[in-house]
């Protein structure tokens, strides 16, 4: 009973909840400098106003240019289904689930920037390449992280690593926990294409990544590309909320509010990075994500010494 | 029964040209034979392969042969039987490709030939790996070998393709010559030319640590494991491409049967030698995925892959040995088998992937990726193909190369000692190695599949392209269904797996039960079904969110510039700069860009070319260097016959005098 109630609320909250964590961000950002801002539920309003409107197609794209969203969503959605975020396990649970959740979004990106190409727009290309190529230096950043945790619990599964233990080993081993969720922060980033590795509120085509891959999709493909940008946003955050707010008591209403709150929290974080920060040179941008795989390094190496 | 039959299908393969020999050079007649013959070849394997998995009893065949030390000793067992399957899968696949894509009427100088040395490549092959005796063994070898060069030569008369062959040619010998020396070995300490497991007591550690460095070379430059790797990228540009498929596919992972087969006699091998075969492997495998981004030839892009992918391999056998010296079975079974999964698994997608490549070559007549673009509207099926062999290269999910990484991550992870038993912290650091491989793997495919079907064409013939024949057609699509099916249901081929890992080693006993308890391949499974239902679902209401609103097709966004041309798209060598540029350290790509521009717009020109670094700075120079330190003994060279024999005459005098 508690475990089909833990997996509605799971369900509910991760694919409601995405899209308000851009309303914070965006409010965050109004509220230092100083303006009124959107609403918060703005990103709502925006879904439900892209998926009435109509579209307009290249006469260049192919099936691949729809298939993009298509895939970049439907593995966001899975992706979701293997973290777990304030009940003990998630609904998908298996040896080796942080594998296959590395590997849906690396099939989520392969789509994406693949339909960028479709378009045989150099702006598009210019972003599918910079999107592809701080991959490169991201996953080997997520996967030291994951090593830790895999070192820390003895388990090869997203529950057991991000399980109840961890409250228990921030004691134990805190400098090496703090060293992933610093790392991960910085993945989570990148991989959400944030300031300072990518503004998303610039209007100039050169410098964008995420936006600029997405520049000829319009109508429901593109609130698609928007659901699914903020659900990975959310699936980051909440592998971050998991590591560093360990809070597992078994009360489901105790439990969920936290996590809830922790989300939030991290949205204002990111806020906040966003406004007292400028973007990357673009070619300084790989030595911030080498920082990000030392930093991870560093951690299991405290471990493993 | 197996071995009978995987024997009578290398005959009926090894003589599947012969016929065809006498036939008109420019009729399609003789094509049609010798492809009926090949596919009956090696449908005969597989069909032994079949018997010898539902029977599981392997009945050797040894008959005496009168060279000294040698006797004809063939015998199945799981590590021959599933390597005879890609062999005889891949070889039956190319017979038929080629009969569009290099049809006897408009190659009439070289057809006959090349499906003459096609049959011979894959019964050597088949010979080699149901080997019992070493001496039989280079038999195998050596006619894969040949066979191959004559392949790779298929159009010698351009002197690329002639230079090409010389390097794979000196390539091949030095590896012949290692293995030579490393059965010689093998003979002294267990005194036949039996391959069977060697008793511990009879090895010294120096000999020990010879045979391990004489087969990493020998077998190590047909796998084309970095820095070995000098002779693979050019001759798997060059060849035909169902002969780079299987060159690609099956020949270099004779390579890893080797390696794998010569370790397997070393019950106790020293925890070193694992963890120096693991480091190998990551070498290979970032060193050629960064290798590959920077190539714009599309086979040679490809062939790079392969040495990425051979890495993969040898990190999966390198585990398994660590498991070995130390114990831990479950490291052996994750390694090894994933290992293994993953020669099947290259074998397939990169089949897959050349007889694309082939389909564009075919279509458009370049491998210059910079000069495709747009493919995907008339060649859609080759574009279907190409696409799910790069999602499966790149081990993404639902396709097989998913699978075989997902057993070598597992293994990795369990060096931690997770389990509370000893640990190899240093294997870990293979995790992070092999996540920037599948990362830059993504990065290389999006750009491939991107610059050649994506876009609009870049070129006049681009323009103009067509979609392939059936026969091309069909033989991809039924590697297509090879790697979807692997990647959907993985438990169908984990008793193969686990019985090529009990027998490299027999001391674990079964491994089947343990396969599927240490990994959750049903799990993987249920996975990718649900993916392929989301992707549908999703798919599904897209499509019905367009129907209902209004569409509208319109150039593409050029931010305000209103005459787009395919020239201002990115190409493949500006999509891959930033990543040539993150390993410029050993990539050392050449680049011509114009200097000094003046105020008003001019003709300027750029171009830039990522060589083989191995070839070109060492292994180059160091035989220019030897070719003139030799040259004081061309004088016993001097190309006359009478001479030479004078040599022998001398030379058996002299053994005479010693004994």
């Amino acid at each position: 009973m508690e475990t089909a109630l833990n997996i509605s609320i799971h369900v509910l909250v991760a694919f409601t909840l995405p899209p308000l964590l851009l309303g914070v961000i965006n409010k965050t950002k109004a509220l230092f400098a100083g303006r009124v801002g959107p609403p918060l539920l703005q990103p709502y309003y925006d879904l439900a106003k892209l998926v009435q409107k109509g579209s307009v197609f290249s006469t260049t794209t192919t099936w691949v240019f729809r298939a993009g969203p298509v895939v970049g969503l439907a593995t966001g959605v899975l992706a979701v289904l293997l973290i777990p975020l304030a009940a003990p396990a998630a609904p998908v649970s298996f040896t080796g689930d942080l594998l296959l959740l590395a590997y849906l979004l690396a099939l989520g990106r392969f789509f994406t920037a693949a339909a960028a190409l479709d378009t045989g727009s150099p702006f598009e290309g210019m972003g599918a390449a910079r999107e592809v190529t701080f991959a490169c230096l991201a996953e080997p950043a997520f996967f030291l992280g994951l090593l830790v945790l895999a070192k820390l619990s003895g388990s090869l599964n997203l529950a057991g690593m991000l399980g109840g233990s961890l409250a228990s080993q921030w004691t134990t081993a805190g400098a090496s926990l703090a060293l992933v969720v610093l790392s991960w922060f910085i993945v989570l980033l990148v991989e959400n294409c944030r300031i300072p590795f990518d503004d998303p509120n610039t209007h100039l085509e050169l410098t964008m990544i995420h936006e600029v891959m997405v520049l000829d999709h319009s109508g429901p493909a593109f609130g698609l590309i928007l659901y699914g940008a903020s659900v990975k946003l959310f699936l980051f955050s909440a592998l971050i909320v998991r590591l560093a707010v360990p809070v597992a008591t078994g009360i489901l209403w105790l439990d969920w509010p936290v996590f809830v709150g922790g989300m939030l929290a991290v949205a204002v974080v990111v806020g906040v990075v966003e406004s007292t920060m400028a973007r990357l040179k673009m070619t300084h941008i790989p030595i911030l994500l080498v920082a990000a795989c030392l930093l991870s390094a560093f951690g299991l190496i405290l471990l493993v010494r | 029964m197996s071995e009978q039959l995987v024997l009578l299908g290398l005959v009926v393969s090894a003589f599947s040209g012969v016929p065809g020999l006498f036939v008109n050079r420019r009729s399609n007649a003789g094509q049609t034979l010798t492809t009926g013959l090949a596919v009956i070849g090696a449908a005969l394997g597989l069909i032994g392969v079949g018997v010898f998995w539902v029977t599981g009893d392997a009945t050797p065949i040894v008959v005496p042969w009168n060279i000294p030390g040698a006797e004809f000793h063939v015998a199945m067992d799981g590590l021959s039987a599933l390597f005879l399957v890609p062999i005889c899968l891949v070889s039956l696949l190319g017979n038929v490709y080629g009969l569009g894509y290099w049809k006897q009427s408009e190659h009439p100088e070289n057809g006959r030939k090349l499906r003459l040395f096609y049959g011979l490549l894959t019964s050597g092959m088949a010979l080699l790996v149901i080997a019992r005796n070493s001496i039989l063994f280079l038999f195998g070898w050596e006619t894969m070998a040949l066979s191959a060069f004559f392949l790779v030569t298929s159009e010698e008369h351009d002197q690329e393709v002639r230079e090409t062959g010389w390097i794979y040619f000196v390539a091949t010998h030095v590896a012949t010559l290692s293995l030579f020396a490393l059965f010689a070995l093998l003979r002294a300490v267990s005194g036949s030319f039996a391959i069977a497991p060697l008793d511990p007591a009879a090895v010294t550690p120096g000999v020990a640590t010879a045979i391990f460095v004489l087969t990493l070379v020998g077998f190590g430059i047909k796998a084309g494991i970095m820095p070995l790797h000098v002779w693979l990228p050019s001759s798997h540009a060059i060849a035909p491409s169902h002969v780079s498929a299987i060159m690609s596919g099956v020949i270099i992972k004779m390579g890893i049967y080797g390696i794998v087969r010569t370790l397997s006699l070393f019950p106790h091998p020293p925890v070193a030698w694992g963890a120096i075969v693991l480091a190998l492997g990551v070498v290979s495998g970032v060193l050629g995925v960064a290798f590959a981004i920077g190539q714009h030839d599309l086979k040679r892009l490809l062939a790079y892959h392969s040495i990425e992918n051979i890495g993969i391999i040898v990190m999966g056998i390198g585990l398994a040995l660590i498991g070995r010296s130390l114990g831990r079975v479950e490291w052996v079974i994750l390694g090894l088998s994933g290992g293994l999964l993953h020669v099947w698994n290259h074998a397939f997608f990169k089949a897959l992937l050349f007889l694309s490549a082939g389909s564009v070559i075919h279509a458009v007549h370049t491998r210059e990726i910079d000069r495709l673009g747009g493919l995907a509207k008339a060649m859609p099926r080759t574009a279907i193909c190409f696409v799910v062999g790069a999602v499966a290269i790149c081990g993404l999910p639902p396709l097989n190369g998913f699978v075989s990484e997902f057993l070598i991550y597992l293994g990795l992870f369990s060096t931690l000692g997770i389990d509370g038993g000893p640990s190899f912290a240093g294997a870990t650091l293979a995790v992070p190695a092999l996540a920037l491989i599948g990362a830059l793997a993504a990065a290389c495919f999006v750009k491939v599949f991107g610059s050649v079907f994506l876009g609009s064409a870049r070129s006049e013939h681009a323009k103009h392209a067509h979609e392939s024949p059936t026969s091309m057609i069909g033989a991809m699509s039924v590697l297509v269904v090879a790697c979807a099916f692997i990647g959907i249901a993985p438990v169908a081929i984990a008793p193969a797996l686990a019985r090529a890992v009990s027998s490299w080693a027999p001391e674990f006993g079964d491994a089947s039960a343990r396969l599927t308890a240490l990994a959750p391949l049903d799990k993987i499974s249920v996975m990718g079904v649900v993916l392929v239902g989301t992707l549908a679902i999703t798919g599904l209401w897209l499509r019905s969110r367009l129907q209902a609103g209004l569409l509208e097709t319109n150039s593409t966004w050029g931010c305000g510039f209103t005459a787009p041309t395919s020239r201002i798209q990115y190409t493949s060598s500006s999509f891959a700069e930033m990543v040539v540029g993150l390993f410029a350290w050993v990539l050392r790509p050449r680049t011509h860009r114009p200097r000094d521009l003046p105020l008003f717009p001019q003709h300027a020109d750029f171009h830039s070319h990522v060589p083989d670094t191995v070839l070109d700075e060492a292994v180059l120079p160091t035989f220019h260097h030897g070719a003139n330190l030799f040259s004081w003994f061309r004088v016993f060279q001097q190309g006359s016959i009478h001479t030479y024999l004078l040599y022998i005459f001398l030379t058996v005098l002299a053994l005479l005098f010693w004994r």
